[in-house]
């Protein structure tokens, strides 16, 4: 099977900020990738690496087989504006109408204003549109060319839970009619809906490139708090990924099982007051696995 | 061929933008005109002189493609940098010179019809004349001493934001109207004056023009001046451009 699209040590820089370290990465036809990451991660600039818009600092990045600088390369390829990029000015057909005239073989307008459920909104001008519905209309644009590869970049962010459901139904059948997606996102539940393989990117390198089920097991840490006058011996038990000073005197502990740690803590003889725990948000566990990024590596 | 075609859609599309917003495109437009009718027109000297009447709509044509170049080239630029549809187009198959073509396309267009009431009023109202010709051999030196207008235009747009553009592009083009003596006929400037204005792509511009509506001889310094505007704004605009790359995403 021939990638769609591939990173081969990539590295890009923004003058001493390093976006992107050292990554290497494949897309195959077929899966929808979830590239999961926190703000800042690298996300961004490794789509816009793959739409041509900037070369890497070092490394080689191919897609379709060739240069995305080049924009014959760029023929199968859907990529998605940010919401508040379409020409407030035009017509919501005139836009698709504009992007359609670039490739040889466009959906009709009609169909994809059904499919993506817009379709009385086509005479309107973009300015006069809702959040929700320009993002319709931009997710809508990637698949106007009929590709092979489309990348969305935070599709749903700052949608309601209905709007996120129905975009993703409609990005579900595009994917099941043949475009092999590649979303990227900072929220688990937009992964966990959409992909089937998942790539972990936190400061600019891939901590995890797993099944969705995987890597859900790895990032889903729990969070232990307790006040303790041994801190350090809690955090050398087996299971504890990572501890954190909360400066109120107490301490945070992430770890895999919660219910194996406190057993273990119990068992340790540690002395400890006023024990909590609760799940950790994403971004809390992905602060705690990216502050030690041997921890993802060493349990794959 | 793709080039062209996708050229010439997004000029389509770019001008259609533009006729939404119609009060934008009227300034540029009908500024000439009107410079026309109220300084030219009542002056009899000059108005009923056909060398002098023909001079003056020409150098309100120069002025006319030179506004209209500055403007839209300094400041849709400048805008669409600021704007993300700008790098969502440049995800699509579209080459480089297609999406520069198509600036050439709305923006020649709109220049052109800037010069059209120009030409009507300067036909009717003054002693201007030149044969059919003649006024097309015009237009066509009118549009090559334009590139150095444009490609100011372009190092205004790539080099700063679009509220410090519009500032610069109304100076550098007063500065320019009046220095190239696209206002008062250079024949009233003092001599350093006149020596300085040579310096000026406007006076270039104009120069040539009248040369190609009016015949007579061809000064070296117009030919060359515009070769060297032509040179040193197209090194100018390629480095902002490429330093633009690197720059807008940090």
């Amino acid at each position: 099977m021939t990638a769609l699209a591939r990173l081969d040590r990539v590295t890009r820089r923004f003058g001493d900020v390093t976006a992107l370290d050292d990554v290497s990465l494949a897309i195959e036809p077929g899966r929808i990738v979830g590239l999961l990451g926190p703000n800042g991660a690298g996300k961004s600039t490794l789509l816009s690496l793959l739409q041509g818009l900037r070369r890497p600092t070092s490394g080689s990045v191919e897609l379709l087989g060739g240069d995305p600088s080049d924009y014959r390369n760029r023929r199968m390829l859907g990529s998605t504006p940010q919401e508040t990029a379409l020409p407030p000015t035009l017509r919501v057909g005139e836009v698709i109408d504009f992007v359609a005239s670039h490739f040889e073989d466009p959906v009709p307008k009609g169909e994809l204003a059904e499919e993506f459920g817009f379709t009385e909104l086509l005479r309107r001008q973009t300015g006069s549109l809702s959040g929700g519905q320009k993002r319709r209309v931009s997710v809508a644009l990637a698949f106007v060319a009929r590709p092979r590869l489309v990348l969305l970049d935070e599709p749903t962010t700052g949608l309601d839970v209905d709007a996120r459901r129905t975009l993703w139904d409609a990005v579900r059948r595009q994917h099941d009619g043949g475009a092999t997606v590649v979303v990227t996102s900072h929220y688990l539940e937009e992964i966990e809906a959409l992909a089937e393989r998942v790539v972990v990117i936190g400061e600019g390198r891939v901590l995890a490139d797993d099944d969705l089920a995987a890597v859900l097991d790895r990032v889903g840490l729990r969070m232990l708090r307790l006040s303790t006058p041994r801190p350090e011996a809690v955090a050398a038990l087996a299971g504890v990924v990572e501890s954190r000073d909360a400066g109120d005197g107490s301490h945070t502990f992430f770890v895999r099982d919660a219910d194996a740690a406190v057993v273990e803590l119990v068992r340790a003889g540690i002395p400890f007051s006023g024990l909590a725990v609760r799940g950790a948000t994403l971004e809390e566990a992905f602060l705690a696995l990216t502050s030690h990024p041997s921890t993802l590596e060493s349990a794959s | 061929m793709t080039v062209i075609r996708l050229a010439g859609i997004h000029a389509k599309y770019a001008l259609l933008e533009t006729m939404r917003v119609p009060i934008a495109v009227i300034g540029s437009l009908v500024f000439p005109a009107l410079a026309l009718l109220f300084f030219v027109v009542p002056q009899e000297v000059v108005a009923a002189d056909p060398f002098f009447a023909t001079q003056a709509v020409i150098s309100l044509s120069v002025f006319a493609v030179m506004s209209n170049s500055l403007f839209s080239f300094g400041l849709t630029i400048s805008e669409d940098r600021e704007k993300p549809w700008d790098p969502y187009l440049r995800t699509l198959p579209v080459p480089g010179m297609a999406r520069v073509l198509s600036h050439v396309f709305s923006i020649g267009l709109m220049g052109l019809v800037a010069i059209v009431p120009v030409i009507i009023i300067g036909g009717l109202f003054t002693a201007a004349e030149a044969s059919v010709g003649r006024i097309l051999f015009g237009l066509l030196a009118l549009a090559v001493s334009a590139l150095p207008f444009m490609l100011i235009g372009v190092c205004v747009g790539y080099s700063m934001p679009s509220k410090a553009a519009i500032a610069v592009v109304q100076i550098v083009m007063f500065g320019f109207a009046f220095a190239g003596g696209l206002f008062l006929p250079p024949m009233m400037f003092a001599p350093w004056l006149n020596t300085l204005s040579t310096f000026f792509p406007s006076r270039q511009a104009r120069e040539l023009v009248i040369w190609a509506v009016q015949g007579g001889e061809l000064a070296p310094w117009v030919w060359l001046g515009i070769l060297g505007w032509i040179a040193v704004t197209l090194v100018l605009a390629l480095v902002l451009f490429r330093r633009d790359e690197g720059r807008r995403f940090r």
